[in-house]
């Protein structure tokens, strides 16, 4: 029922670099190619910028296209408290968040998102986010999604759907009883 | 809008078990029936097998994200029956004893396992609920049935409503089912109301009641975008003689908190005491080598499991703790589930981890073996210790999404006593499925959005002490006479297994005390209809039981 209807909030450069730099945080995956900065490279295939977290994360229909801009000010803000913290230079061609190391990035997103950090709801919705990009693609149809090889779905293993779009399993167990019933159950198969 | 205010017999508040039910019996007993719902009308053609926002998936749901708790719920015509499992046990016997933290029964004297059976019966017939046999369950529910018995316990295919003959295992219930296998309200109660004239009007969230100067209410809505449910297009009155709150626990304290204004105080009760229904999940990864070597399972092509996507949600469960000689507390169920991607699965947290237990490296590979997943449901007895803060401005939630994601007001802080179930539960689980290499196992993380319920419940419950209830024992709000209360709201606590019955039996049960304040308003309406499908069974059984409900 969204298509034709994909309003995305048009962003800058180092704003894409720094949300990129959050979502591969999230769930990583490999550079797209020697001048990636964004992505750090720490695991192999397709992680969630691959799976379109930026396209997810820009759409009206999230409630935090319009948040953007400010979180990655905020997230680049933590990031340069963050390196002089831990007294890390910092390669200033690129956003501060960028230019952190993935385990950095890793340990200033825990911080962020630990119970009592004030801003905890933010990093949480944006790290949600991320993640549906990679395990659901929400932004996407998902038979369309698989049909395409969305890195996220595919590495999950979830089969094709039928022609019709749709999910069915003949098989679907063992056919057997594998276990004794609790002796106290009643007829009717409820707990006594 | 129209200016003119529109009157009906009934007003009902949401069109889930408590709504639908309610409605029902009202409307073929004769009364003029109005149900309001805040989502969506969804046929059965329009449930989809997708994750886009914008699906079914996420029109039919709403996400509230509270403070140390989240719920999910379901927004639709139909309610949770829509998006729920269809497990359908009955509360063991010792539950209706449970004292909570208020050192007396939490329980209305009236209602015990014996009293609500007959009850439980009247659902039973009308859901079409049966007992599945070993040939229904899934592989995710043999694997845990072998694990159980591994490790010398018991496991019970579960009571469910759903017609196994059309069920394709698709394992998309939450979306709604496209294959009408699942006895959602929409198969049965919802028609046979509509057949008897009520009217059901989605996407009309209910803001708050006031009162007219003759005594009866006036129901205030919002009329809710089809899509973007963040936009209002208008709003309106109607005027009831009865009104019927079943808008879910998470709900219907919010509309009596803001109804306050005009309807004068509310009983203490009202958003206190909310429980989570005690849950928890833990997610295994099987070793799939072990499942075959150590259990003996065999797809039939040498696979042991790869098969958490595979099912009908809960299919087997483990009742070993569901034993009324054990204290309060240290009672509990343990029932595979699925929990499918996008509203978990970031939960999920990686055994043994160095780094971040719920992203990362870890994680990623830890989704790559989701086809071995096997997720496990634990319901405790928690200590309602939920409160609802003040109302949002419209609705339970400020909504951040278009649909299903808000932020709620609802806080909640687990007792010790819940804690120490939690980890009590968490440990069994581990325990069960770790031995002899079976699986790596991890409780989701409670860090990010709290706790988390697909069940919440006792927000505004029945009692017979007016300190701790909001409701007397026929599920009318204390104080305001004509104004009843029949969803989970109403459940006085944790009933460690799926409540979805218990609600639709005590709903059931509040029938005929709603009919009576009916007629004493001046509405024609009797009591007395059989099952929507017209069987007659469940109705004999419950006649004798009417005039200690119809008192008034």
């Amino acid at each position: 029922m969204q298509d034709g209807k994909y309003l995305q909030t048009p962003l800058g450069e180092n704003v894409t670099m720094t949300l990129e730099a959050y979502a591969d945080t999230i769930i990583p995956g490999a550079k797209r190619g020697p001048g990636d900065r964004a992505i750090a490279g720490v695991a192999t295939g397709g992680g969630a910028v691959q799976a379109g977290a930026l396209e997810l994360l820009q759409w009206d229909a999230t409630g935090i296209h319009d948040g953007l801009e400010d979180l990655a000010r905020r997230v680049n803000a933590h990031a340069e408290a963050y390196a002089a913290e831990q007294a890390l230079r910092l390669d200033p061609t690129v956003p501060p968040f960028v230019a952190l190391a993935y385990e950095h990035r890793a340990s200033l997103i825990q911080r962020l998102t630990t119970p009592g950090h004030p801003e905890k709801e933010f990093w949480v919705l944006l790290a949600l986010f991320c993640n549906m990009a990679f395990d659901s693609a929400a932004h996407l149809h998902t038979a369309q999604a698989l049909a395409d090889g969305h890195p996220g779905l595919v590495a999950m293993g979830i089969p094709s759907p039928d022609a019709d779009g749709l999910w069915r399993f003949e098989d679907f167990g063992y056919g057997r009883a594998l276990a004794d019933p609790h002796p106290d159950t009643t007829p009717t198969g409820s707990p006594a | 809008m129209s200016s003119a205010v529109e009157h009906t017999d009934v007003l009902v508040v949401g069109s889930g078990f408590g709504g639908a039910i309610t409605a029902y019996h009202l409307a073929a007993g004769g009364a003029k029936v109005t149900v309001l719902e805040r989502g969506p009308w969804l046929e059965s053609s329009e449930f989809e097998h997708d994750y886009k926002l914008g699906s079914s998936y996420t029109r039919a749901f709403d996400f509230v994200v509270g403070n140390g708790m989240s719920v999910l719920g379901g927004n639709c015509v139909g309610g949770g029956s829509v998006v729920y499992f269809a497990a359908m046990p009955r509360a063991p016997r010792f539950i209706f004893d449970r004292h909570g933290s208020i050192g007396r029964r939490m329980w209305p004297a009236a209602i015990s396992r014996g009293t609500l059976d007959p009850w439980y019966d009247r659902v039973a017939e009308s859901l079409s609920i049966t007992k599945q046999e070993w040939s229904d369950v899934s592989y995710a529910g043999g694997l845990w049935a072998a694990a159980c018995d591994h490790t010398g316990r018991t496991a019970n295919p579960l009571p469910v409503a759903v017609d196994n003959s059309k069920c394709v295992n698709c394992n998309w219930m939450m979306a709604g089912c496209r294959f009408e296998a699942k006895q959602s309200l929409l198969v049965n109660y919802l028609p046979a109301a509509l057949a008897h004239g009520a009217e059901i009007r989605p996407l009309h969230e209910v803001q708050h009641i006031s009162r007219t100067p003759d005594g009866d209410y006036r129901v205030h809505y919002n009329v809710v975008h089809d899509e973007d449910y963040r936009i209002h297009n208008g709003n309106g009155v109607i005027e009831a003689k009865i009104v019927v709150i079943a808008a879910g626990a998470a709900a219907t304290p919010v509309i009596l908190q803001r109804s306050e204004a005009t309807l004068g105080i509310m009983p203490r009760s009202v958003g206190r005491y909310f429980s989570g229904n005690g849950e928890r999940l833990n997610t295994a990864v099987i070793n799939e080598d072990k499942a075959a070597e150590l259990l003996g399972l065999d797809r039939g092509d040498g696979v042991a499991y790869a098969a958490n996507h595979i099912g009908k949600g809960p299919t087997v469960a483990n009742w070993d703790r569901l034993d009324g000689s054990l204290p309060e507390y240290s009672r509990y169920s343990l029932e595979q589930l699925y929990f499918p991607p996008g509203l978990g699965t970031i939960l999920a947290q990686v055994p043994d981890a160095t780094g971040p237990s719920w992203f990362g490296t870890g994680k990623k590979e830890l989704l790559r073996r989701w086809k071995s997943w096997l997720t496990i449901f634990t319901m405790i007895e928690d200590d309602n210790e939920g409160v609802f803060g003040p109302p949002p401005a419209t609705g339970n939630a400020h909504r951040i999404s278009q649909q299903m994601l808000g932020r709620g007001n609802l806080s909640y802080s687990p007792a010790k006593t819940t804690i120490r179930a939690w980890e009590q539960s968490d440990a069994e689980v581990k325990e069960i499925l770790e031995k002899d290499g079976l699986a790596e196992v991890m409780p989701w993380t409670n860090d990010l959005v709290g706790a988390y319920t697909v069940h919440p419940l006792a927000s505004c419950r029945m009692g017979d002490d007016p300190h701790t209830s909001a409701l007397d024992d026929r599920n009318e709000l204390r104080g305001h006479p004509g104004i009843f209360v029949t969803d989970g709201s109403a459940v006085p606590g944790a009933l460690t297994v799926n409540p979805a019955m218990t609600i639709a039996a005590l709903a059931e049960r509040a029938v005929p005390g709603i009919v009576q304040a009916a007629r004493d308003k001046g509405v024609a309406v009797s009591y007395g209809a059989p099952a929507p499908d017209g069987s007659r069974g469940g109705r004999k059984s419950v006649l004798p039981l009417l005039p200690s409900l119809a008192r008034r």
